[in-house]
């Protein structure tokens, strides 16, 4: 087998395991903008997009293919951090008196 | 500059990416830290886009351009305009789109490679699962997106008897399409008809689920994504990817279960078959015409104003209605006069676990005002009023006396126990899940028919004028 390939595997296992380990303890509250992040994290798929048109393919069909597909990818990239980032203010944001109540814990 | 160049540099620039990944979202994990560490992801993701610009030999420039500048522009408006409650669905079509990239790609180097051949056997399994999974999320996601966002019926749409059958079959297809790919020099029309059929699983796994179970749907969806990803990253030898992809689709399937547990549905029988699809009969029938005992806005407001403890309990039926900001101030003018109010949240209240926080937090709600299902169940013996705003399948005590009905089992908030419950509600139309709610022929409650800005805006005016 390959090296490169079990290298690979090793990897894809222990990110499988941390993966596990970093959400396990999120409270409830944040599950939806932690979907939503997760969501934007996955948006990584416009690498592959990249290297494929980047180094070179044949064929107009192939290249209006990945020109959509890195459409797509941007859009879960880009879309997908502003929309978590929005959710996620919406949980800084305190009244006047969240100061006090910060204290007191 | 070749150094620039040097494939020691780009690996080692994704290690750091994929390390901003990783703290990213270590840092969302508590509500203080969340806003910074979703910006150190992106900025890890930034960094594995420029690293990959740098990759020796790349080319095509002007088209790579103009894919991020046309995929920005349509996103950026996208994500700020969109509402807070048309987020689940949003969250749907952004993940969609990243399942539909991952398809694109692959179909693209099949055609570009003759049906790859030349590549290792690993890369090609790798692709064509990454494409079969990349299909299904894409079109599972726009069902689901369609549904949420009411293009389509949100009831369960099912084949009836041949559901299960054309399921597998479709598999079948798929696996057999991706057997024969592998097997080299396979015209381009087996690949075409793995990605369809792919696509037809995606549609008619996701088209027979309720609109209940979609939440789970979603980031079960985004969980094949994340794995979608990582496959393609074995395929193409991209560490970014790899690790990105894989974290994803765990911690989505982590999310995936907690959803699931959280509504005491399982998995497998979410997909298997719709929430409800023809089961419900039993328990909907007959109970329409027992007594009901209906109040108006003044009395609701009479009511609270000389309670001690007040809970509210909110389900979608609010956050549609955008009243959040009326019952906010329904709690401030409730506290002025020293009276106990907070904000019980159902797991699944919204769409999404957590999507009704988000929506009180959007209206100014404290975050210690909102407690959790435990803890509001031990609180509602000593509640003098509940009062629900559009929630139904959550608060419905059959999910613990009918074994019957299809919610049984469910974890619920246990309203009934409370001193008196009021009800905020349009009609006496079930919920979501199409299942009829002893609760409102109890005794104790009295229920407040109009929508729930009306009604919230009406006990506003009415409380300040006592």
């Amino acid at each position: 087998m390959d090296p490169g390939l079990v290298q690979n595997l090793a990897v894809l296992v222990l990110a499988g395991f941390l993966g596990f380990v970093v959400i396990s303890k999120v409270p409830n509250t944040l599950h939806t903008p932690l979907m939503s992040g997760t969501n934007a994290i996955h948006g990584v798929v416009v690498l592959a997009a990249l290297v494929v048109l980047g180094l070179g393919v044949e064929g107009v069909f192939n290249k209006v293919l990945l020109v959509v597909a890195i459409i797509f990818g941007t859009i879960n990239v880009v879309g997908g951090f502003l929309v978590t980032d929005r959710m996620l203010a919406m949980f800084k944001h305190k009244p006047a008196g969240g100061a006090d109540k910060e204290a007191d814990r | 500059m070749s150094w620039l160049h040097d494939m020691a540099l780009i690996n080692s620039l994704y290690i750091v990416a994929f390390a901003l990944f990783i703290y990213g979202l270590m840092q969302m994990r508590g509500p203080r830290t969340a806003v910074a560490g979703n910006w150190v992801a992106a900025a890890g993701m930034g960094l594995a886009v420029a690293a990959t610009l740098l990759i020796e030999g790349m080319g095509n420039w002007l088209l790579i351009g103009l894919g991020i500048a046309i995929g920005t522009v349509i996103s950026i408006p996208a994500a700020y305009r969109v509402k807070m409650t048309a987020m689940p669905q949003m969250v749907a079509l952004f993940n969609g789109l990243g399942g539909g990239a991952i398809a694109l790609i692959s179909w693209a180097q099949f055609r570009d490679t003759a049906g790859y051949a030349h590549e290792p056997v690993h890369a090609v399994i790798a692709s064509l699962f990454a494409a079969l999974v990349g299909s299904i999320s894409f079109w599972g996601s726009l069902v689901a997106y369609a549904k949420l966002q009411e293009l389509l019926p949100g009831r369960p749409m099912t084949l009836g008897r041949a559901q299960q059958p054309v399921n597998l079959a479709m598999i079948v297809a798929a696996v057999a399409a991706a057997i024969v790919i592998t097997t080299g020099g396979a015209s381009g029309w087996w690949m075409i008809a793995l990605l369809a059929a792919a696509a037809v699983v995606g549609l008619i796994v996701v088209l027979p689920i309720g609109g209940a179970d979609m939440p789970v749907v979603i980031s079960l969806l985004n969980a094949l994504t994340g794995l979608s990803a990582a496959a393609k990253g074995i395929a193409l030898d991209n560490t970014a990817l790899i690790v990105a992809g894989m974290i994803v689709g765990a911690s989505g399937s982590i999310l995936t279960s907690l959803m699931a547990q959280a509504m005491n549905r399982s998995i497998p029988a979410i997909i298997a078959g719709g929430f409800g699809g023809g089961t419900t009969t039993p328990s909907s029938s007959g109970g329409s015409d027992r007594p009901i005992r209906s109040t108006s806005a003044a009395d609701t407001a009479i009511q609270l104003a000389y309670a001690s403890k007040v809970v509210v309990v909110p389900g979608y039926g609010m956050a549609v209605a955008q009243a959040q900001h009326a019952v906010k101030e329904i709690a401030t003018l409730l506290e002025a006069k020293n009276i106990d109010v907070s904000f019980a949240i159902h797991p699944v209240a919204g769409r999404m676990p957590g999507h009704m926080n988000v929506l009180l937090a959007e209206a100014d709600v404290a975050y210690d005002q909102l407690t959790e299902l435990d803890e509001s169940n031990s609180a509602f013996p000593q509640t003098d009023v509940t009062l629900v705003i559009g929630a139904n399948d959550v608060i419905n005590p059959a999910a613990e006396t009918d074994p019957a009905s299809p919610i049984y089992g469910m974890p619920i908030l246990t309203v009934h126990h409370s001193q008196s419950v009021i009800v905020i509600k349009r009609s006496m139309s079930p919920g979501f899940a199409g299942i009829d709610n002893d609760l409102y022929y109890n005794p104790k409650t009295t229920m407040l028919f109009n929508d729930a800005k009306t009604a919230t805006t009406d006990i506003v005016e009415e409380l300040k004028q006592l």
